[in-house]
């Protein structure tokens, strides 16, 4: 058995793109149909990063941009597993993610919230999934921030995940949430995703187990990519 | 009850937000934070091909350009060879080539512009040869779930008229929507590729 296509996207489960609770999708959304696409080589295929594209450092927010002393917050560590629709690990794959500081806002020049920048935080990580799919990091917990949508929108807090897979048809962003937070049922960025079970697949819960005793709490996030077929009868991509 | 079928749901997504280039292009955005920033060079210095720029904006439904866009891009070598250990030729890929890139917009003007090397025709299915094209991504705040497309050339007119994606497409106009006009700015060539998110014009996106 050869490795074949990926397993289309289920667009009943993933949020569609016009959703206009979320305003800025109302310009942003594409008004005809997506042309579906057969894979080809250039589908399955995609960028392949090793470890000598980062830094050990880089998966440790607490660290990476402290300047006099360590970030302000709760300490917290964020780990899980990268896994396919078949339950196979997704080993050596690039993990990025992005947050606001526990004040909730961003190191970044269009973010106005008057809470402020924390001089020791830079708010974003990377590594590279284990043999068997498993990522971790250190970071401190994002705080929640107001919006401009509605008048009185705030999001919940929330951290940005980027995935690549083994192809480009893999690749993935989303955000995770963490347990018990009341704000993710009011969000409509949330509630872009139809499905109330595909929302409860990006809060992460508490996981006393992975917390570090008298040093930092910790929450488990897995996170699942295409899976893809396996050639049974022959129906080959590049032709006989 | 039949026997259940074991598959995973694949994770929902969510829109990349407005602070997106602090997490994947931080140093593009002016925040000096790794020691090195990915997918700035797709080519490397010592693949054979033409050197191209590629330059272009984002419009949305109003016709204004969108100024926080992030694009990825993937692509092959000028020989038509994936950096990737599933392309069949993969030990003749071109040397430092990385066939994948990242970019931003200009916070003033959208402008967005990559620098790489054309890429060559590659095989597609049942043994069809497609035209040389570019793979692109693109996310931004307001768009749920990435944005698939393909840059093709248009000065690769017989390539790009036996391309069995261009062919695919129903209303024959909107196959201009993927092709990439071609300039000379002082003695380089530049190719010109605007998408339109939604309105008149749309680009064409696929579901991969």
């Amino acid at each position: 058995m050869k490795p074949a296509e990926y397993h289309q996207r289920d667009r009943l489960w993933q949020p569609p793109q016009l959703t206009p609770n979320y305003k800025t999708s109302v310009p942003r959304s594409p008004r005809q149909a997506l042309l579906s696409l057969e894979q080809s080589m250039s589908e399955i295929t995609g960028p392949v990063f090793g470890h000598g594209d980062i830094d050990p450092i880089d998966n440790d927010l607490i660290r990476n941009y402290a300047k006099t002393g360590d970030p302000i917050g709760e300490r917290i560590i964020v780990h899980g597993r990268v896994l396919d629709e078949n339950n196979r690990p997704v080993p050596n794959t690039l993990v990025e993610i992005w947050q606001a500081n526990a004040g909730g806002r961003y190191r970044h020049r269009k973010d106005t919230y008057l809470a402020p920048i924390d001089p020791n935080f830079g708010g974003c990580g990377r590594t590279l999934t284990d043999p068997d799919g498993f990522y971790f990091f250190r970071t401190v917990k994002p705080g929640a921030y107001p919006w401009r949508n509605w008048v009185n929108n705030w999001r919940p807090a929330h951290i940005h995940v980027s995935v690549f897979g083994a192809s480009f048809s893999q690749r993935l962003i989303t955000q995770m949430y963490f347990e018990g937070d009341p704000l993710i049922a009011k969000c409509p960025i949330v509630n872009s995703i139809p499905d109330p079970r595909a929302v409860q697949q990006l809060i992460a819960p508490l996981d006393l187990n992975a917390a570090i005793p008298l040093d930092s709490l910790a929450y488990k996030f897995d996170i699942t990519l295409r899976g893809r077929r396996s050639t049974l009868f022959e129906n080959r991509l590049e032709g006989n | 009850m039949p026997q259940p079928l074991d598959y995973r749901k694949e994770t929902p997504s969510q829109t990349a937000g407005p602070y997106v280039h602090i997490g994947l292009a931080p140093g593009a955005s002016g925040f000096d934070i790794y020691s090195n920033e990915l997918g700035r060079d797709i080519a490397g210095p010592d693949a054979p091909g033409e050197r191209i720029r590629v330059e272009g904006l984002v419009h949305d439904g109003t016709g204004a350009p969108v100024k926080d866009v992030l694009i990825e891009v993937w692509q092959a070598d000028s020989n038509g060879i994936y950096p990737h250990p599933e392309d069949p030729r993969f030990a003749k890929v071109a040397t430092g080539f990385r066939g994948w890139g990242r970019v931003i917009t200009d916070f003033d003007t959208g402008l967005w512009s990559f620098t790489t090397v054309k890429p060559g025709a590659v095989r597609g299915r049942n043994g069809r040869m497609q035209a040389p094209h570019l793979s692109l991504w693109i996310v931004a705040r307001g768009i749920n779930l990435g944005l698939n497309t393909r840059i093709y050339f248009a000065d690769e007119e017989k390539a790009n008229a036996n391309d069995p994606v261009l062919n695919m497409i129903e209303q024959q106009h909107r196959r201009a929507t993927l092709l990439a006009s071609r300039e000379m700015r002082d003695g380089k060539p530049v190719y010109r590729f605007d998408i339109r998110l939604q309105g008149e014009n749309e680009t064409v996106f696929f579901d991969l």
